[in-house]
Formats: structure tokens, sequence, C-alpha cells
């Protein structure tokens, strides 16, 4: 996105923190839901954007990890621990089961990896389901509380969307630090070329297990979120179809660039909401809006942007090509 | 001079084919020396066996007298030894800086100074010096992948002496570069041969590239060593000349 002048690109993004943060204030119930949902969809969408994107690793159980997020949060709260303390717990939670799930990466690549996450996503679901003595099993748990912080009670929707709001900035400006320091350059060589990478000292197995730890976390605070958010859980929005909704929101998004998730989850959570007009027809109009997105562009919403700066770039160069040209011949 | 890399005795074998059989040489401190032969001969495996990307079958590779056989590449190239590849292996969407900049970073700090520290990894100004050096200032912000093969080469090569290596294999340096920008290339080499006191081993079927290079030359055919020696003795050697022309 280098074809915008950065005080233009400051103030959009400016702008829409603004956005974000006053005109939801005159949303109803569900409205504040809808865009809470998508705060938090984001965060699990920006932690597969890691281990998917910019490491190259794929995987099917990221669902699976909002699922344990939540659980370690519903479990916790609910017996009166504060909620930061089960994000605490969310995130070590889900950052040493991810690095566990890492270690058949280092073995099998691409659809068998796949296959491999997607096994343990129906595992992680059975666990929800049958043990009861602490998931609650099929009636799951309820009564889930939202956090007081310094006096201030969040159980409205208002004040608990600005939760979500803030965990989505503290994540974004995280991930934003990670894929600038030298591990997110290493992820990236470890998608592009694990060969060349090794051969640079470049330890692919340690940047591996970090990539699928550090995107399962993300995944866990998403889901800690969730909890307190839908305020009931059962196993059921944890199974197999979050983890494929999340991918897509990476993949329509695009995946490997920054934004993607944010984009991604605005389509996967906002589109259905916007074409509820068409009644019956609205899930078939969204299938086919993203089959068509991706038939014209396989690399997402910010691919067709990217394509779009970088022929911007190649007229550019090719005309001052041009005029150099036209200036060497004059001088002749 | 003592022996930077002694490989004794190393076999690989593919099924039935042993394409490696039993290669044992040792190469001195900052020496050059070739590697020659015909296609398929096993010079490529025998880099990827001492380099840790393929596993030997059998036998042994010691750095400096000390046993480094089943050490990963990351491994290998954190104690110096470091790699260039026949075929391009750049980073293509990142700009020629860059890649010089990620070629580094793992031989500065730690994993947790690579998380928290500067995000360049204080490496700009070495990896500036380094484009200095081997003339690809007009392109250091260019992606990678948009220069001419000789250029992403140069690259290639630069790439595996920013960690500031004792060992340095290169594999065809020369293939595919025009003669002016091999000649830049062969200089490039030598300077630092000489001001870094770096140890190559260079695959190369330039044989003019690698007389004029190097101080011995081996020659392998069949997966074994037909010849070791100065340039001009292998040259005159009636195995190589058979090797090369026989048949």
């Amino acid at each position: 996105m280098s074809g915008f002048g950065k005080p233009l690109k400051i103030a959009l993004g400016l702008v829409v923190i603004a956005g974000l943060i006053v005109v939801p204030m005159n949303f109803n119930r569900y409205g504040l839901f809808i865009l809470s949902q998508w705060a938090v969809m984001t965060i699990a969408a920006m932690g597969l954007n890691l281990t998917l994107g910019y490491a190259g690793q794929v995987s099917l159980a990221q669902g699976a990890f909002v699922g344990i997020g939540a659980y370690a949060a519903a479990i916790m709260t609910t017996h009166g621990w504060p909620l930061p303390a089960a994000i605490v717990v969310a995130i070590v939670l889900s950052f040493a089961v991810g690095w566990v799930l890492g270690y058949p990466a280092l073995r099998v690549q691409h659809h068998y990896l796949a296959f491999v996450t997607l096994a343990f996503s129906t595992l992680a679901f059975l666990v929800f389901r049958n043990e009861s003595w602490l998931t609650g099993g099929i009636y799951g748990i309820s009564n889930i509380p939202r956090p007081n912080f310094f006096g201030i009670a969040t159980n409205k929707p208002l004040p608990f969307y600005y939760v979500c709001l803030g965990s989505l900035a503290i994540v974004s400006a995280a991930v934003w630090w990670l894929i600038r320091s030298p591990w997110g350059r290493a992820f990236m060589a470890l998608r592009e070329n694990p060969l060349r990478a090794q051969s640079l000292g470049i330890d692919t197995r340690r940047y591996t297990l970090m990539a699928f730890a550090i995107g399962s976390a993300l995944g866990g605070v998403a889901g800690a979120l969730y909890a307190p958010l839908t305020q009931y859980i059962d196993p059921v929005p944890f199974n197999l179809s979050l983890s494929l909704d999340l991918l897509m929101m990476v993949i329509v998004g695009g995946a490997g660039f920054y934004f993607g998730p944010f984009l991604g989850a605005m389509i996967a959570v906002l589109l259905p909401e916007w074409l509820r007009f068409t009644e019956g027809y609205y899930l078939m109009l969204y299938a086919v809006a993203v089959m068509l997105l991706l038939i014209w562009s396989p690399t997402g919403i910010l691919g067709i942007v990217d394509r779009y700066l970088a022929e911007r770039r190649t007229k550019a160069a090719s005309a001052l090509r041009a005029v150099a040209k036209s200036r060497l011949e004059t001088a002749q | 001079m003592s022996a930077v890399l002694e490989v004794s005795g190393i076999k690989k074998n593919f099924g039935g084919i042993s394409a490696v059989d039993g290669v044992s040489f040792d190469v001195r401190e900052s020496e050059i020396l070739g590697l020659i032969g015909p296609n398929g001969c096993g010079k490529s495996t025998l880099f990827n066996c001492i380099l840790g990307q393929l596993a030997p079958s059998g036998g042994e590779v010691k750095l400096d007298g000390k046993v480094v056989t089943g050490l990963r590449p990351s491994e290998l190239n954190k104690l110096g030894v470091s790699r260039t590849f026949q075929l391009l292996q750049v980073f293509p969407k990142l700009s020629v800086r860059e890649n010089l900049i990620l070629a580094g970073q793992e031989h500065q700090g730690n994993m947790a100074s690579r998380l928290v520290g500067r995000s360049d990894a204080g490496l700009t100004d070495a990896a500036n010096q380094m484009i200095g050096f081997f003339k690809l200032d007009h392109l250091a912000d260019e992606p990678a992948g948009g220069l001419s093969y000789g250029q992403q080469k140069l690259l290639d090569a630069a790439m595996a002496f920013m960690g500031g290596p004792r060992l340095v294999l290169l594999d065809e340096p020369a293939g595919g570069v025009n003669p002016s920008m091999l000649a830049d290339l062969k200089e490039r080499l030598v300077a630092i041969n000489r001001e870094k006191n770096a140890t190559f081993v260079v695959i190369e079927h330039n044989m003019e590239f690698v007389m004029s290079l190097c101080s011995r030359v081996m020659v392998m055919a069949e997966g074994k060593v037909l010849a070791m020696g100065r340039p001009d003795e292998v040259r005159k050697n009636p195995a190589v000349i058979e090797a090369y022309l026989g048949h």
C-alpha cells in the first residue's frame, strides 16, 4: 500500500479509528453485538494470518483455539476470577497447545498439514462436548460475567464493545510490531523459501513452532473475549465451520496483508447482515459474492489493491525510462 | 596450514544408485578449492551432504576438527558455513537491501532481541556495505525478482557473505553470468578471500574461471574423487581428460 502518501495514510487511519469509537454510540444492542463480534473475529483472523499468511503454514484449527480461549475464560470468570487473568491463562494455554500442534508442520506441509489440523479441530470439539465435568457438555456454560475495569461495569453493550475494540487495538499494535521485527522477516522467509532460509542460519523449526504458537495464542485471546460477549457458550460455535470461516476471512481479505483480516472479518460478519433485506436469499448471495471475488482475485481484496498499485508503479517507471531514453537520443 | 573442512568417506545412496561414493578430501585455511566433474557426478549432492541438507548414508564431516555430521543447515550456518545455490534462491519480493538484511539477521543477538530489538537488527549499514562491494548500489531498493539473472547471482553470493562466514560453498556461481560481470565476481571473491581470510569451495563448469581462481582443483566422476591437485596438474591428468572427453 506504498502508493499513498504517508500523511494521507495516517489521516485515513485516524478517521477510521475515530469512526469506530464515535459512530457506534448511536447503535442499538444488536448493532453493537455485531460490531463487537467483528472486533473479536478480527483478532482471531489476525492470528491465523500470522500462521498462514506470513509463515505459510496451513491451519484448519484456529476455531478450536477460539474455543480453548472461550472455555478458559468462561470457566475462570464464572468461578470469580477477573477477565484479564482469564485472558492471560487463555493466551498461555493456546500458545502451549499451538506450539505442540506445530510439530506436525515440521514433517508435513500444505494439504497434509491441513488434515492434521482438521483432526485436531475435531478432537477439540469432542473435548468441549464430552468432558461435561469441565465444560458443561452440550448444555454449555451460562451467565458468563462481563468485567469491571477500574470500577466501571462493562455489562451494557457499548462499554463491552469498547473492551473488544481496545483489545483489538492492543493486538493490532503487537502484530504490527511483530511483522516488522526480524521475526516477521523470518516468517516470510519460511513461507517463500525454507531451503534458502535454513542456509542463512534461520532456524526454520523454531520459527515454524513460534508461528503456530503465536497465531494460536491470538485465537485464544479472541475466545476469551467471545465468552463474555455472548455470555453463554456451548461447543457448537467452535466446530470446524468456525475454523473454515476464519480461513475464509484471511483469504478473502488477503493472506499475508496486514489489513487483510480486518476486511475479511468485516465481510464475513457484516455482509450477511447487510444482505438480510433479501430475506431467504442472503446466504446464497453471500456465497456467490465470495466465489466471484476469489475467481477475480485469488489473493483477496487487498491483492486487488496491491496489483493496481504495482501496475501504477510499473507505468510510472516505464514513463521515466521513456523520458530518459528520449533525452539520451537528443543528446547524441 | 590447518584444515578448515575435513570430509572423510562421505557416501550418499538414492535407492540403489550411489550418487556420492566414499569421497574424502580436506580444505585448508583460506584456500579456494575448485570442484569440477561431468554433470551428475555428485558434486551438488556432496555439497548438500556437507551442509546438512541431505543426511549422508555414511562418512563424516569435520569443521575445525569437530564432527558436524548431522547438524542442521541453520546450525552449520551459525558456525560460519555459508553457501550459494546453483539455481536462483533469492527472495524475489524483498528488495536487494532487505534480502541482505534477512541474510544477516540470524547472526546477531538472540531470539528475544530479534523480537524486541530494532526492526533492521542494526544491519542496514552492513547491508549497504555489501551492496557497495558488489556494485549493486543502483538496485538497492529494487525487488530482487526484477533483477537480471546475473545480478541475482551476484545478490545470491552477497547474501552468503552477510554473516561473515569462514567457509563458503559456492555452487556454480558463474553459471549464466555474462563475461564482464563474471570478471567482477571473480575479483570480488578473490578480495573477500584475501581480506576476510574466507575459505571457498567452488563448483563450476567454466574451466577458465576455475583454473584462474582456485589454488587446487578436485575432479569428481561417478561419485568418486578422480584427481586432486594444482590446476595445471589436473588439466594434464589423463584420467581427467578421459572423463571429460572419453566414452
